[in-house]
């Protein structure tokens, strides 16, 4: 049992985790931003209940990707991968979400610091590189479907349109967050123990972005 | 810096500990340029003839890059053991469950 000095701006915590925080002046710590939370594990449910999500998301993008791999030889009529895809496209794609991934690091870096300023700042851009990326997606839906390819043409297109566009969706779904994050920051609403937030949103789109490095691998790289 | 040991295991993090903990920002801008040098990597061997290594290269990589997002982006190197398990508990049940459908399916005959 421990008392913080007031205003000491301390956290309580075993090798990142507290187990128990007993009697300590909590009132004094800011326990969110520094990984230790008033719960029986010492840890931020928020977090839990993310790093859970993302775990039963591997099982949504797995069967997707396994469907894809079963499929993507099925080529009735249509084109098939190899000659639909567009690799330098992609890559250049592929390389503005990893980058996202970095400016959305920065976003959490500097809310660590409570730097107001730079988490807004890298958050949009971060927000900018995924919809650039979505942006690109819908450009190669666009053309695959000029060049013959509907999601019902093949198995190959139906699973490999499921497949992505999930994986849209999911970015979509992502850059929403980014920028609704960005006005509940400029409005004041994310101050404190509530700054947590951008981590979570932070651990959501690097999900994003590794599904994105399996897919790429998978689909684009390895062929048929 | 003001550690307080409270026992072998229980340690008090300042403000500064935690400022310091995990890469800097310019160890980020290291970790994303090596991602991306990984993924120029992974582009080239597309369109030179390794042969056989070619797939097992090209899954060592995306296998590289997915830990290292993992472990650096997401700090779960850094963080407690508990996000680890959840996480990759998930990913070897969907790794287990559809390598065993592949399999089911014959896809790698």
């Amino acid at each position: 049992m421990t008392d913080l000095e007031p205003g000491q701006a301390a956290a309580v915590s075993t090798a990142h985790g507290v187990d128990d925080v007993g009697e300590t002046t909590v009132g004094e710590v800011h326990h969110h931003m520094h990984g230790v939370s008033d719960t029986s594990t010492g840890l931020s449910n928020n977090k839990l209940g993310m790093w859970l999500f993302l775990g039963s998301e591997c099982l949504l993008f797995g069967g997707l990707i396994s469907t894809y791999m079963l499929y993507r030889g099925r080529v009735t009529r249509g084109p098939g991968p190899d000659q639909i895809y567009d690799i330098p496209f992609t890559s250049v794609s592929s390389f503005v979400l990893l980058m996202s991934s970095l400016t959305m690091v920065l976003a959490v870096a500097s809310a660590n610091r409570r730097d107001v300023r730079n988490t807004k700042l890298w958050l949009t851009v971060t927000a900018l590189l995924g919809a650039t990326f979505v942006g690109g997606q819908v450009y190669e839906f666009t053309t695959f479907y000029r060049e013959g390819l509907g999601y019902t043409t093949s198995l190959f297109s139906s699973s490999f349109y499921t497949l992505t566009g999930f994986h849209g969706v999911h970015v979509t779904v992502g850059i929403i967050m980014l920028l609704a994050l960005v006005g509940m920051i400029s409005r004041d609403r994310v101050t404190g123990e509530r700054s947590e937030v951008v981590e979570l949103v932070g651990l959501y789109w690097h999900f994003v972005d590794i599904v994105w490095i399996v897919i790429f691998t998978l689909v684009y790289l390895i062929p048929a | 810096m003001t550690d307080q040991t409270l026992d072998e295991d229980h340690v008090i993090h300042t403000s500064d500990d935690r400022e310091a903990h995990g890469p800097t920002d310019r160890q980020y801008i290291i970790i994303a340029l090596i991602l991306a040098v990984i993924t120029g990597a992974e582009v080239v061997l597309t369109y030179i003839d390794v042969g056989p290594i070619f797939i097992p290269t090209l899954l060592v990589l995306m296998a590289v890059k997915f830990l290292i997002v993992v472990s650096y982006f997401m700090h779960l190197k850094f963080d407690n053991r508990i996000f680890s398990v959840l996480f990759y508990a998930g990913l070897l049940l969907a790794i287990t469950v559809y390598v065993t459908a592949l399999f089911t399916f014959r896809f790698f005959d």
